[in-house]
């Protein structure tokens, strides 16, 4: 009876930790030929489209340019140069300001609707995901007519009151736009970390006499912290690395756009690009291991038998009043830009007045006429990149989950390591790498719309595996040994059994990618060599340049909005079916 | 009906046969040098605590483990190179693993597909199957709309709906409730009484085991304590564990000392027990008994050989008997009393004297 504290199903778990060593029967031990097959030739392929263009990237960066020696001298140039140096500190900058903005948008919110009894929780948790179906890019333009220099905002303050307020101006533009569109992240992770504290928690610490801010300050904020670091880091690493939106608002000494310019107007032999790629990994690679230190060792999900959630309160009025105050002001902030691009494509002249002199069709009549490319090139890469994504999805979290092959955990790292690596980083590597290589007919890789497709892929594939692994892990190994045990193959158990238990995860894991690839700019930005070959995302961008072309760009994305919105409600939808069809049944 | 059904599913009765078997995780030693043979028909149990291998040798005889050594006969023919979908030996998993996306006939099917039985077979069978558990009405049904027992009896049909060769159940009460639990253990052991089907039973309740298994092997830390029908086990118990483990037993211990008298067992505290003529009693030997077999009177001035003087220190009321803790010496013993309405009670600190019939005296080794 002493040995109650173990359980028989460690030695199971262990099993697939410890590789097994019985040389009689060592074929059934390590992996089947098929699974050997499999693992290298996603090796190859995450060789060939990520490790490859981001090596090569490191390459250039650490060389002499022609006589490829080993120098620093690129990054002595790179310190020396203080257009650089002011980039990275204003990188730095936008970045923090931005996760500080966001949450001061994402605590409010967080906190009202997982404390209290409050009526609009459903409608803030809803209407809090609206940016992130926009790529932040496009609410750029739409938040420049409502709080730009002479946006409806500053044309009403300057009626009324006589001044303007620089919302906009240089920096501060883009941590207003990247603040509203990114603060969803911080809001999503913070609730679901309050949601998961054990209401006995709270009650302990008021048992004991601690109440109010106190209480919030000594175990509430402290219980949620690991969840408000995972968004904010997220909010952090996104912002550093976008380069539309700086580009859009015509902000250019941020590293992002930095990179992209040195690439696209000194050509890509030019040693600064990479040395700035560099930084830009580095940058993101530094915020996620932070942040995952921070988290070691703090997995306070304390919720037990059922319930939880911290204690839900009933409000004063006074607190209702004020409550609903803050609610309303930052739900018209978020559908600012979303309103404001509505309003755009259907205006004909929108410039120096609060709101459109009148409204017209032709925009969209223009989008789906001859710009439909843009929608048909989109519907084809993202759901290429969708599917390739969730294939090798599966067969990674197959691979790493379910046998006892050799090295799989590289397969895992190898492809959750493409979060770390920026767009334009992955855009400028493939750029180098598939220049050279060129068809039978003379065309270079770099240049064929595949190429846009494989990057997309690569830059989703860290999300799809997520999802698969989820869904696998749902799966319980002992459904699969039924299978077995009644005689059914390894084989014939993963496509009877486990691909359709995991059906929901993986429609869900497309859904996401194919969403997110649809609206994906900075590493097709890079990529798109002809205007036939681009993407809905190009489009908007090319079109957002010039005064005339912001009509059928705001038409453009409304199209990209409500694709994207679509796409998230058919897979919030599929996630919700299969878990009911599922019922108990693990 | 009933008859047929069975008659449908049964297949010839085969033994299976442990030879040698060793297992390690990595340092982890779990299984070590288990040997069994299993009769033919018979429903036997693997008995032990949590952590002590039953489940991995269950688990290896269907093919989810492998041993480092050894081999598995069934039938007398070696299994041990066949992967899990080649053996034929039906598994009752201990979370049921019924898949949840395919209806409760669907699931019944699946192995019957597998083996690629004609369609019209797979309905006969699975109807067969059904019926035989009480659940033809539900093969409509997916598996979440089941209760509890429900889920249980067509976990039990798709297995036995292959006529598998062998019954391996993984605690297949264990997610039910208590009723639930003693009506479907009758269920199972009718179940495998009508097939006549070599069945494994694993456990950690005493009771169960005791209840429906022809014979049962105690195990602990990966050793094979005793293997012996559950009277047999309770009665002779071969080592200190076995004798905890099913049912209660008074441990004492003490060394060997002789005289001109014969051996004597000194108990600490100073009372000397007889050592019978034919008792071997190696150093480390432990004088065991059961609560029922022991007596108790009030103090007298003079002990007898092999009675210990204590006092009461607690009672507890069983219904049909009064348990006494008793305090001798350092220890505390337990002395079942047959409870009769109106007889006097012993108190808390009255002083006792425990005897028990030299027959009801065990010389056990540790382990």
């Amino acid at each position: 009876m002493a040995l109650r504290v173990r359980d028989d199903s460690l030695p199971r778990e262990r099993m697939t930790a410890i590789p097994a060593t019985a040389p009689p029967r060592a074929r059934r031990l390590s992996a089947t030929p098929g699974q050997i097959a499999l693992a290298l030739a996603i090796a190859a392929f995450l060789l060939a489209f990520l490790v490859l263009p981001v090596a090569t990237v490191l390459y250039v960066a650490f060389t002499e340019k022609g006589t490829g020696t080993f120098t620093l001298v690129n990054f002595y140039d790179f310190v020396r140069t203080e257009l650089f140096m002011r980039s990275l500190w204003n990188s730095f900058y936008v970045s923090a300001m931005s996760v500080a903005w966001a949450s001061v948008l994402a605590l409010p919110l967080a906190y009202l609707t997982t404390r209290f009894a409050f009526r609009g929780a459903a409608i803030v948790q809803t209407l809090g995901f609206l940016p992130l179906i926009m790529p932040p890019f496009v609410g750029a333009v739409a938040m420049q007519l409502f709080f730009g220099r002479n946006g409806s905002i500053n044309l009403l303050l300057d009626d009324w009151f006589g001044f303007k307020i620089g919302f906009m101006e240089g920096l501060n533009g883009v941590i207003f736009v990247q603040s509203v569109h990114y603060f969803p992240f911080i809001l999503i992770n913070l609730s679901a970390a309050l949601r998961n504290i054990d209401r006995a928690m709270e009650e302990a610490a008021q048992n004991l006499g601690c109440s109010g801010f106190r209480l919030f300050r000594r175990i509430v904020f402290p219980l949620a912290l690991p969840g408000y670091l995972a968004g904010a880091s997220l909010v952090f690493v996104k912002v550093f690395d976008d380069l539309a939106t700086p580009l859009l608002l015509n902000v250019k000494d941020m590293l992002a756009p930095q990179a992209y310019l040195r690439v696209t107007s000194i050509g890509i032999a030019d040693p600064m690009g990479y040395v700035i790629s560099v930084v830009l990994i580095v940058a993101s690679v530094i915020a996620m291991w932070l942040s995952a230190a921070a988290l070691k060792g703090r997995d306070y999900a304390t919720t037990q038998r059922g319930g939880g959630g911290l204690a839900k309160r009933r409000m004063t009025r006074m607190e209702a009043v004020l409550g609903y105050g803050v609610v309303v002001l930052i739900l018209a902030l978020v559908l600012a830009p979303h309103l404001g691009l509505l309003l755009l494509s259907f205006a004909t002249v929108w410039s120096f007045s609060p709101l459109p002199d009148g409204f017209t069709p032709a925009h969209y009549a223009r989008v789906f006429g001859e710009s439909s490319l843009y929608i048909k090139n989109t519907l084809i890469y993202a759901t290429l990149a969708g599917g390739i994504d969730i294939v090798l999805g599966v067969a990674i979290a197959y691979l790493v989950l379910r046998t006892k092959l050799v090295g799989r955990e590289w397969l895992d790292w190898a492809a959750s390591a493409a979060l770390a690596i920026p767009g334009v980083v992955l855009g400028i590597g493939y750029l180098r790498s598939f220049y050279g290589v060129t068809l039978p007919d003379g065309t270079p890789l770099a240049a064929l719309w595949v190429t846009i497709v494989l990057a997309l892929a690569i830059r989703r594939l860290p999300y799809a595996l997520r999802a698969c692994y989820a869904a696998l892990q749902q799966v319980s190994v002992s459904l699969e040994e039924a299978a077995e045990n009644l005689g059914a193959t390894k084989a014939r158990t993963v496509r009877r059994i486990v691909v359709p238990l995991m059906a929901g995860g993986i429609l869900a894991g497309f859904v996401t990618s194919f969403s997110t690839a649809a609206v994906e700019l900075s590493a097709t930005l890079m990529l798109v060599q002809s205007n036939s070959d681009a993407p809905l995302a190009y489009g908007l961008y090319v079109f957002m340049q010039s005064a005339a072309g912001r009509g059928p760009g705001a038409a453009l994305g409304v199209v990209a909005v409500l694709l994207v919105a679509l796409c998230t409600f058919i897979s919030h939808a599929i996630i919700e079916r299969s878990q009911k069809t599922k019922g108990l049944g693990h | 009906m009933t008859v047929t059904v069975a008659a449908t599913l049964t297949a010839s009765a085969v033994s299976v046969d442990i030879e040698g078997i060793n297992l390690s995780y990595g340092d982890n030693h779990v299984l070590k040098d288990v040997n069994l043979a299993i009769r033919p028909g018979e429903f036997f149990a693997f008995l032990g605590p949590s952590g002590c291998g039953k489940t991995t040798l269950l688990r290896l005889i269907a093919g989810f483990n492998q041993a480092d050594t050894g081999r598995v006969l069934i039938g007398g023919s070696d299994i041990s190179a066949l992967p899990p979908w080649k053996r034929d030996v039906g598994m009752v998993f201990q979370s049921y693993a019924l898949w949840p996306h395919m209806t409760v006939a669907a699931n019944v099917a699946f192995g019957l597909e597998e083996r690629g039985v004609p369609k019209a077979e797979i309905a006969r069978r699975v109807t067969a199957a059904l019926n035989l558990v009480g659940l033809s009405h539900l093969g409509g049904r997916r598996p979440s709309q089941l209760s509890g027992g429900q889920q249980q009896r067509v976990a039990v049909a798709r297995t036995v709906a292959v006529e598998p060769k062998v019954l391996l159940l993984d605690e297949p009460l264990s997610n039910l409730d208590a009723k639930m639990r003693v009506q479907v253990r009758r269920e199972l052991r009718d179940l495998q009484q009508r097939l006549g089907l070599t069945t494994i039973f694993v456990t950690h309740d005493q009771e169960e085991a005791n209840t429906i298994c022809d014979r049962i092997a105690v195990m602990n830390d990966g050793i094979v304590q005793q293997v012996g029908t559950p009277m047999e086990l309770y009665e002779r118990p071969a080592n200190l564990f076995v004798a905890n483990f099913l049912g209660t037993a008074n441990i004492l211990d003490g060394s060997v000392v002789a005289d001109g008298d014969g051996r004597w067992f000194a108990v600490e505290g100073g009372a000397r027990v007889p050592v019978p003529a034919d008792a071997v009693v190696p150093p480390g030997t432990k004088l065991v008994f059961r609560p029922q077999h022991a007596s108790l009177t009030r103090a007298g001035a003079v002990a007898e050989a092999g009675q210990l003087q204590g006092a009461i220190s607690h009672r507890e009321f069983l219904g049909a008997s009064m348990r006494y803790g008793v305090r001798i010496g350092g220890s505390e013993l337990s002395v079942d009393l047959p409870f009769q309405s109106g007889a006097a009670l012993f108190e808390a600190g009255d002083a006792v004297t425990l005897g028990v019939p030299p027959s009801a005296l065990l010389w056990l080794p540790a382990a």
